[in-house]
């Protein structure tokens, strides 16, 4: 998988899925409908700012609460191409691997990153370039297997390949 | 080995397994509900395999809006009937069944020792009863419909040692709300959560469940209690399996990456402020408090033992004007219970609205949403801004004793002085 660029848009320390994408609008299925909503709970102009595509920068536990796929699925419709975390929620991380959104690890991040600096993250490597401050920091590196879910775009379709390898 | 890695080396064919390590366990059985399980279906479809991998050890339970609020939602159950049918799959349909996590243990799919995923984050629930629980996403969920398989991490453990007796109108959910305020809402990020000493084996199966739900909370995989004979007498009618409560026990000589020692004896009634679950302050110090809206139930607290607490102190009286009260079992099997002992009567009689076993206001899908400004006072796990209704509305958790009593009140009361 290449690198992904783009803005950063920041926020806090545990950022739960209720506010990613509150609990009335889990009947909705089309995640171009859930990605309007992607964010409600703390900015409504979200959608807007990350329709360029944005990578949003949070800080401990991001993604905390629920088990709701609906929430990393609202933030990548709306067009997060990239999570950055100095940690995540377990079942958040896994969820946003399963969906193809990629989420790293990465200590420090929040503190080196300001809201609005352009990003370049290469994945394979789990190093994320800060291109406005000129800095380089280095997250957690992917295992193999799970930058095969992402480059497959998703658990869904890298257990088709596989079932179908079988 | 503890019992979380015990049971994690039984699931994945090991002898041993150490924290750290990536294990391909086998799933023994996997629940969705009809907020998860719709995305669940649509993800098994693109798959390409035509059935389950064991049709026996998926069950589908209807919970979070039923009954249906909306057409939406009743589109959504109707996609899910359509499928358990198809496939052959138990779905607990509305008056059936309740809150998921009431009815996996009442209806015999949690035993000791066995691995159980849900595509609910409170799924961590069962270990109350000495399994290994954990919330996975939809998407997972349906890798694990077609393979009965998922990739863990063999988690760390911190141990809870909680010692000492529950002071009168104190109870399993203070004990839980004060744990999360002191360690964080990412206390245990990653980390198994187990729970020992001699208060938890003299606490009922109830109060182990309040427990063990709000081990995610504070961030954890899975929280375990071992089990005893208080689990066999629980399981016992409703497991069909063999199960043994001796060989799912920690090693004494089990390793842990802390021990936190635990003493209740002088503990008072905890209440997590808005707008996070670790915001815990003791009842007395959290000031005056005035609630519109009082909520006993859910599936931290929606079960019998928490209704006969809440009848106890409002028998007799009146839900104060102004206040709306609502009381709702985690399961049909609880309100049944609740009208054989008269709760109903109570609740009813004292002005409280009792509906059927549903998610309800828990989560702010339907039944009792929060207008901007207002306050609840809540046995539920989560206060998080916009959980229960509007965002600017305010949640305060509780035990359903603290909750009885600010019914009758009007603001955040500690039961203790309702009585003098
Ligand atoms: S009662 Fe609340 S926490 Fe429990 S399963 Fe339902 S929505 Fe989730």
């Amino acid at each position: 998988m290449k690198a992904v660029n783009g803005k950063a848009v920041k926020f806090g320390n545990n950022i739960d899925t209720d506010v990613i994408l509150p609990g009335k609008w889990l009947s909705l299925i089309d995640p171009k409908e859930l990605a309007k909503h992607a964010m409600e709970g703390l900015d409504s102009e979200f959608p807007q700012k990350a329709a360029e595509g944005v990578i949003v920068v949070g800080a401990k536990n991001f993604g905390c609460g629920s088990s709701r796929e609906q929430a990393p699925l609202a933030l990548k419709y709306a067009g997060v191409q990239c999570v950055l975390a100095e940690s995540f929620a377990r079942i958040f991380y896994r969820n946003s691997i399963n969906i193809g959104l990629p989420v790293i690890e990465c200590k420090g991040i929040s503190n080196a990153v300001s809201d609005g600096d352009e990003l370049s993250v290469d994945l394979e490597a789990g190093k994320i370039e800060n291109v406005t401050k000129k800095q380089t920091l280095q997250g957690t590196k992917l295992p193999p297997f799970i930058m095969e879910i992402l480059s497959d775009g998703g658990l869904i379709e890298n257990l088709r390949k596989k079932m179908n390898k079988k | 080995m503890n019992i979380s890695e015990k049971i994690l080396a039984k699931a994945s064919g090991k002898t041993v397994v150490h924290p750290g390590e990536i294990v391909d366990a086998n799933v023994d059985c996997i629940m969705v509900h009809d907020l998860t399980g719709p995305l669940a279906i649509e993800a098994f479809k693109r798959i390409g395999v035509s059935q389950v991998w064991n049709n026996k050890e998926v069950v589908i339970i209807l919970d979070h809006q039923i009954p249906a609020e909306s057409v939406k939602m009743a589109e959504l159950h109707k996609m899910l009937r359509k499928f358990a049918k198809e496939q052959a799959i138990r779905l607990y349909d509305v008056g059936e069944g309740g809150i998921c996590h009431q009815v996996m243990p009442e209806k015999g799919y949690v035993s000791p020792g066995k691995l159980i995923v849900g595509a609910d984050s409170h799924t961590c629930t069962y270990g109350a009863f000495g399994a290994f629980a954990t919330g996975i996403g939809s998407t997972e969920a349906a890798a694990v419909f077609a393979t009965g398989k998922l990739w863990m991490k063999v988690p760390e453990t911190i141990r809870f040692n909680v010692e000492g007796k529950f002071p009168k109108y104190v109870t399993p959910k203070d004990l839980v709300l004060s744990i999360i305020g002191k360690v964080g809402v990412d206390g245990a990020i990653y980390k198994s959560v187990e729970f020992t000493g001699q208060t938890m084996r003299d606490m009922s199966i109830a109060g182990r469940m309040t427990v063990c739900n709000m081990a995610v909370e504070m961030g954890a995989k899975n929280g375990v209690v071992e089990p005893d004979e208080a689990t066999r007498k629980f399981l016992t009618g409703r497991v069909a399996n063999k199960f043994s409560i001796e060989e799912w026990r920690s090693d004494a000589e089990a390793k842990y990456e802390k021990t936190i020692e635990v003493n209740i004896a002088e503990l008072e009634p905890q209440v997590a402020c808005p707008s996070s679950v670790d915001n815990v302050k003791p009842i007395s110090e959290v000031g005056e408090v005035e609630v519109n809206q009082a909520f006993v139930g859910s599936c931290t607290n929606g079960r019998i033992e928490d209704l006969q607490v809440a009848a106890q102190i409002m028998k007799g009286k009146k839900v104060k004007s102004g206040v709306r009260c609502l009381v709702i079992p985690a399961s049909q099997e609880v309100y049944a219970q609740a009208l054989k002992e008269g709760l109903v009567e109570v609740f009813t009689e004292a002005g409280a609205l009792m509906c059927g076993a549903t998610c309800g206001p828990c989560l702010g899908g339907h039944i009792g949403l929060l207008a901007s400004g207002e306050t609840c006072i809540s046995t539920s796990n989560r206060n998080f801004i916009g959980r229960m209704g509007s965002p600017e509305a305010s949640v305060y958790l509780a035990s359903p004793a603290v909750v009885a009593a600010s019914a009758l009140t009007g603001k955040l009361t500690d039961p203790r002085k309702l009585e003098v």
